[in-house]
């Protein structure tokens, strides 16, 4: 052992071991990032760029993808394209090198904005339901409570295909069939599981004497609630809706098989962006793109409560 | 009684001892309080989940075809189940979800524990690191499927180039989604990629629960760095690698989305995991009552599974 680790503990590594984990984990993360860098390069390829062989990393950027992306196109003969004006905004100008005209806007924005809705729909409901539930498992006596706890738990067990198949029959008899109403219920349900155990596990750790204390000084337990345990809970609250969010923002299975037009939310959606003679890979890559960013912003606000939000609140640093 | 600086304990005892205090205060009992917070998430539950839940126990006895929602329904007793249960096309897809389940909950534990090994070395920048690895398991499976199956394209796909670049067989040569005995491979790759850092991240805590301590023992003891993974490390993070595979375990007994995207089961039915099957059948062939009967046996056997699993995770913890 060299002299500059005297001064630790027996335990910790040497620097040389340190020197190989560390070399070997960003290795690691620098192949797992490939795969994500080349979307975010993709939606910046012309689409001649984007299927070249060797695959090209060096290249003309281009907004192509994200035109694409926005926009629909219809093919037009130069004669006619010769015929207009001249042409205004950026994507026509590229619509029209490709002799296309741009015909409107395309479906993307309001699959976006379906899934914001929903996301944040869902989230609101499911963390308000699952404060409520938790507090009252947490505080009260609650006849069967490991049963009830377990049978919240236990409904994130059926495979989603399953789930859906009575679902969407209900949802045709009582006319919930792709609205967003009927996806903010359906997710809600999913989500409010893990925030009742989430959240049961954060105010399971802020002591009643609080409370107490409060009641004592002639709050209602319902005043205590709002009032002293609601505040010392708000970082559980924020960590656990933005687990809510993500799970809503990223669900594909009972979107793809309950919504079709109406409430149709972007991950079913953007698989089935076609180009002329296939998928249009820029315009799918910067589809995904613009839906990733805000997973990726979120996962570095949450990397605290990571462990916890996975495990349902089972693991706890 | 305001004294918050009091031992915990007691005052804790105090209220309980007083309950009149409480009760002389204005508002709802406590008793009223916990069914007015608790009922409407089980209101939701009963309709959104044990209602359907109930339905598609009903239908299962049934002949009911969701697209002919007029015809009379008959009864038909447990005769789906004995279809299923005899089917080799269930056995088929059963098997199919059992080489992906057993094979990414392997590469994932092993990877997984591996990264949390080295990561738990505290390297300089390891949080940076650790936060870029976690990436791909937040993102949508669905979104990132769609996604692999261009970078899966024979000709101009990155991991066709990759894999020619290094091996030197031509990229064109092999087709990881198309070729019978390569696509079941191609969804574990996916998979281990994205939930390797799910595995990682468990392994970690269950690696820094140990305490230095332990460690410092063995080697006032001479133990060999050898002899303390097998003897300390790997038997006190156990209980962690047990429940990130269960965890992963069930999540890709029901995996649909990803598979469903990458490959939508084929070709043929290489790929077919249960969920699959399962979709094909209640949405595609509209056998309703035949669908779920499969959906409930599908319940029932994770169900199942996980409660042995969590008996051995019981005792493992309890040891």
């Amino acid at each position: 052992m060299s002299i500059a680790n005297t001064a630790h503990s027996v335990v910790e590594p040497s620097s040389n071991t340190r020197r190989l984990a560390g070399s070997l984990v960003v290795l690691y993360a620098v192949v797992s990032m490939i795969p994500l860098v080349w979307i975010v390069l993709t939606s910046f390829k012309s689409p001649d760029d984007a299927i070249s062989y060797p695959p090209k990393i060096v290249f003309t950027p281009s907004l192509e993808g994200f035109c694409n992306l926005f926009t629909t196109r219809s093919r037009q003969t130069p004669e006619f394209i010769r015929s207009l004006g001249p042409s205004q905004g950026l994507c026509e100008e590229i619509a029209r090198s490709r002799n296309m005209v741009v015909a409107g806007p395309s479906n993307y924005v309001p699959r976006f904005v379906n899934s914001l809705i929903i996301a944040f729909g869902s989230t609101v409901l499911a963390v308000a339901l699952g404060t409520l539930s938790a507090y009252g498992f947490s505080r009260f006596r609650v006849p069967l409570k490991d049963d009830l706890l377990f049978f919240i738990l236990s409904t994130r067990m059926m495979p989603p295909i399953a789930v859906a198949i009575p679902i969407y029959l209900m949802y045709r008899t009582i006319g919930l069939s792709d609205t967003r109403l009927g996806m903010i219920l359906l997710y809600t349900s999913v989500n409010v599981s893990l925030a009742v155990w989430l959240l049961k596990g954060f105010i399971d750790e802020i002591p009643r004497e609080y409370e107490e204390a409060a009641m004592i000084d002639g709050y209602t337990r319902f005043q205590a609630f709002v009032k002293v345990v609601l505040p010392q809970a708000t970082t559980g609250i924020a960590a656990t809706a933005i687990f809510c969010l993500i799970f809503a923002w990223n669900e594909y299975a009972f979107a793809v098989l309950l919504t079709s037009g109406n409430a149709q939310t972007a991950p079913p959606f953007i698989p089935i962006i076609i180009g002329e003679g296939g998928q249009d890979w820029p315009a799918v890559a910067a589809g995904t793109t613009l839906f990733l960013v805000p997973i990726v912003v979120f996962t570095v606000l949450l990397r605290k409560h990571l462990l916890r939000g996975i495990t349902f609140g089972a693991v706890r640093k | 009684m305001n004294d918050l600086s009091a031992p915990s304990r007691i005052t804790y005892g105090a209220v309980l001892v007083q309950p009149a205090v409480v009760r002389r205060i204005r508002g709802l009992s406590d008793k009223a309080l916990a069914w007015l917070f608790i009922t409407p998430t089980m209101v939701l539950l009963l309709a959104i989940n044990i209602f359907p839940l109930v339905w598609t126990i009903y239908l299962s006895f049934t002949n009911y075809r969701a697209n002919r929602a007029n015809a009379p329904v008959k009864w038909l007793g447990i005769d789906w189940y004995q279809t299923i249960l005899t089917d080799p096309d269930i056995w088929a897809a059963m098997q199919v979800t059992a080489h992906f389940v057993f094979w990414t909950v392997v590469i994932e534990t092993v990877l997984g524990f591996g990264l949390a090994f080295l990561i738990d070395k505290k390297f300089r920048g390891h949080g940076v690191w650790t936060t870029i690895i976690l990436l791909p398991m937040m993102l949508s499976p669905a979104v990132v499927g769609n996604f692999w199956t261009f970078l899966y394209q024979p000709q101009i796909g990155l991991f066709n180039y990759v894999v020619a670049f290094i091996t030197g067989r031509p990229a064109s040569s092999f087709q990881m989604l198309g070729d019978v005995t390569l696509s079941p491979w191609a969804i574990v790759i996916v998979d281990a990629w994205m939930w390797t850092p799910y595995v990682m991240l468990i392994c970690l805590a269950g690696l820094r629960s140990i305490p230095d301590y332990i460690y410092e023992a063995a080697e006032v003891d001479r133990a060999s760095k050898w002899r303390q993974f097998w003897s300390i490390t790997l038997p006190m993070a156990l209980p962690f690698i047990m429940l990130a595979v269960l965890f992963r375990g069930i999540e890709n007994f029901k995996m649909f989305d990803m598979v469903n995207l990458l490959t939508g089961g084929g070709p043929g039915s290489t790929t077919e995991v249960a969920s699959i099957t399962l979709k094909r059948a209640a949405f595609e062939s509209w056998r309703t009552g035949y669908s779920s009967a499969f959906a409930i046996i599908l319940f029932v056997t994770v169900f199942g599974l996980a409660n042995i699993y969590v008996k051995a995770l019981n005792r493992v913890k309890n040891r």
